[in-house]
């Protein structure tokens, strides 16, 4: 089933003559609207006369999360804040939020992107949707929720967490789709194994899940023991939110609502963009957005791309699944970590040293997250109490930081290991290809 | 005030670093009166009596432990039933906190080993009830 097949299934030319309208109509705004695309393309000698299409991309400045960071909070919003009706944040990389407005129309195009994914996990009006994605600052529940409430489907906004709750109602309530993040997705499906119920008495059969990387074991898995579908779905907050991308039942690629946001290759170390079908980082234009539009934003994703038509009927183009970062960013049970945001939070604390460890892991289905942080010598104390307070005072700091629970283990001085090159800061134990 | 240092060393809970701590307090001749581990589930806490306390501390800071001295105090008791009982009744008495303790006895004797939170109170208990205090120099001859 298609959601919209006027544009999910439109000609690459048709597809070609409607982003170029629109990215025109886009870099008119920004440049009119955001004094940070004036004065970047200005200083690139670039005005909105001379974008003519959307051949004309590489020519437009890029985006990065930093530039959301350095015009905190609503810096590059096109809109007087009036026209925004929603703000959504994700955790940044220095304790601030990134944070991103939609106006009304932004929220009717990420409805519509969503009704477009369900649709394309096969979800219909006669589905119950529960949605396990948190609801709140997270763009994850919000946009689940508005996506299956537009194709006409039974809502269950249960948000995240509470696992016996969630298995009570998916059991009680008939639900047939769930909408979380895949390792979340697991955790569910162990909980249900150990649990007193019996899958028979379940009606689920399917499942939406994104937000943080995964593989295609996990997918069997997920399949296996939850006995349902499982469809993978693309996307980020600085762009819509979920919705950006989607495969459709035949998990051949995740489609593009290219209409909305265009995507591009590019070598991360280059900038130059790369020929179709070549590996190398994600990036996006959005050509609709209104209260935040984003040029060339990088993701720093990596992934290919394929345009060819898909079996299902689909022309949008279609993202491989990221096979990795080009940064060192760390997506850990759905929240993005940067091991930096670590650095600077240690370095503000004069009882360690900044040598740091963290030890990413997957234990039955969840993501876990362990920081390992050398005494400083000078300041280790015979008193456990006061050494139990430490542990204590970094993983209350580290979590408000960073917004994701962890553990804190205290090592000896010396014992992480030194590199002459860039420093090991991050031991990834997940297997994710 | 006569307290004697301790040795406070951070371990890590992994095989055989106990024993390059005493390896390399070995190497230099140091010599061992007590010794006792607080363990945690992560880390313990290794506290040593030594006949060269600042010595020993350099040795083992060289060699890279988080390691320091702590002033701890040190008493005779006689190893006898109620002996330990008498002296910690008065320290109770007079709320004065114990954060830790360990001892260990020699043959009609005893030596305990304590930590406190408020050292000058506890000497004040300890002149008031004639307590034997062991200084440093007592514990090279032990």
């Amino acid at each position: 089933m298609i959601w919209n097949e006027t544009f999910e299934c439109m000609s690459r030319e048709d597809m070609r003559r409607c982003q170029s309208r629109r990215l025109i109509d886009t870099v008119e705004r920004v440049y009119h609207n955001v004094p940070f695309y004036r004065k970047k393309m200005q200083e690139m000698g670039v005005t909105p006369e001379d974008i003519h299409g959307i051949e004309d991309l590489p020519r437009l400045p890029f985006t990065t999360k930093k530039d959301l960071r350095d015009n905190y909070p609503y810096g590059l919003f096109a809109v007087p804040m009036s026209e925004i009706v929603r703000i959504h944040a994700s955790s940044g990389t220095t304790g601030k939020p990134t944070v991103v407005g939609y106006t009304r129309k932004d929220l009717a195009t990420w409805s519509e992107v969503m009704a477009r994914t369900m649709t394309a996990a096969g979800i219909t009006r006669h589905d119950f949707v529960h949605v396990a994605y948190g609801y709140g600052m997270f763009t994850g529940g919000f946009g689940a929720h508005g996506g299956a409430e537009k194709i006409g489907a039974s809502v269950i906004p249960i948000s995240g967490g509470n696992t016996r709750r969630q298995l009570q109602i998916m059991h009680d309530f008939g639900s047939t789709a769930l909408a979380c993040t895949p390792s979340y997705a697991l955790h569910l499906a162990e909980a249900l194994l150990e649990s007193d119920y019996k899958r028979d008495e379940f009606k689920l059969r399917t499942g939406t899940f994104g937000a943080e990387p995964w593989t295609e074991n996990m997918r069997r898995e997920i399949e296996e023991k939850l006995r349902i579908k499982a469809i993978d779905i693309f996307g980020l907050s600085e762009i819509i939110g979920p919705g950006v991308s989607s495969e459709c039942t035949c998990q051949d690629g995740l489609h593009v609502f290219e209409d909305h946001f265009v995507p591009e290759i590019i070598d991360p170390k280059t900038l130059e963009a790369l020929p179709e079908g070549a590996d190398g980082e994600l990036v996006f234009t959005t050509i609709t957005k209104e209260g935040l539009p984003l040029l060339r934003y990088r993701t720093y994703d990596l992934t290919s791309l394929d345009y060819s038509p898909c079996r299902c009927g689909r022309t949008l183009v279609r993202m491989k699944k990221c096979y990795g970062r080009s940064d060192d960013m760390l997506i850990i049970r759905g929240v993005n970590v940067f091991p930096s945001t670590v650095e600077s939070v240690l370095l503000d604390m004069k009882e360690t040293s900044p040598h740091y460890l963290l030890i990413v892991d997957r234990q039955s289905a969840l993501d876990t997250l362990e920081l390992q942080v050398e005494v400083d010598g000078n300041y280790f104390t015979d008193r456990i109490s006061e050494l139990q307070n430490l542990t204590n005072r970094i993983q209350h700091t580290m979590e408000s930081a960073l917004q994701v629970s962890l553990k804190v283990k205290l090592v000896e001085p010396k014992t992480i290991a030194r590199s002459e090159g860039k420093a090991v800061r991050v031991i990834d134990k997940r297997k994710l290809s | 005030m006569s307290t004697i240092r301790q040795l406070s060393i951070f371990l890590e809970n992994q095989f055989g670093r106990l024993n390059e701590v005493l390896e390399a307090l070995s190497n230099e001749n140091i010599n061992i009166t007590a010794l006792t581990i607080a363990d945690t589930s992560e880390y313990g806490i290794l506290r040593l009596i030594v006949s060269e306390p600042a010595k020993a501390y350099d040795v083992l800071k060289t060699a890279g432990f988080s390691v320091n001295l702590t002033d701890v105090l040190a008493l005779w008791v006689s190893h006898k039933a109620g002996s330990l009982a008498q002296v910690l009744k008065k320290f109770a008495e007079e709320k004065l906190s114990i954060e830790y303790l360990y001892a260990f006895c020699l043959g009609e004797k005893a030596i305990i080993v304590l930590r406190t939170d408020n050292h000058p109170k506890a000497m004040e208990i300890i002149e008031g009830n004639k307590f034997a205090l062991i200084n440093e120099d007592d514990i090279k001859n032990i």
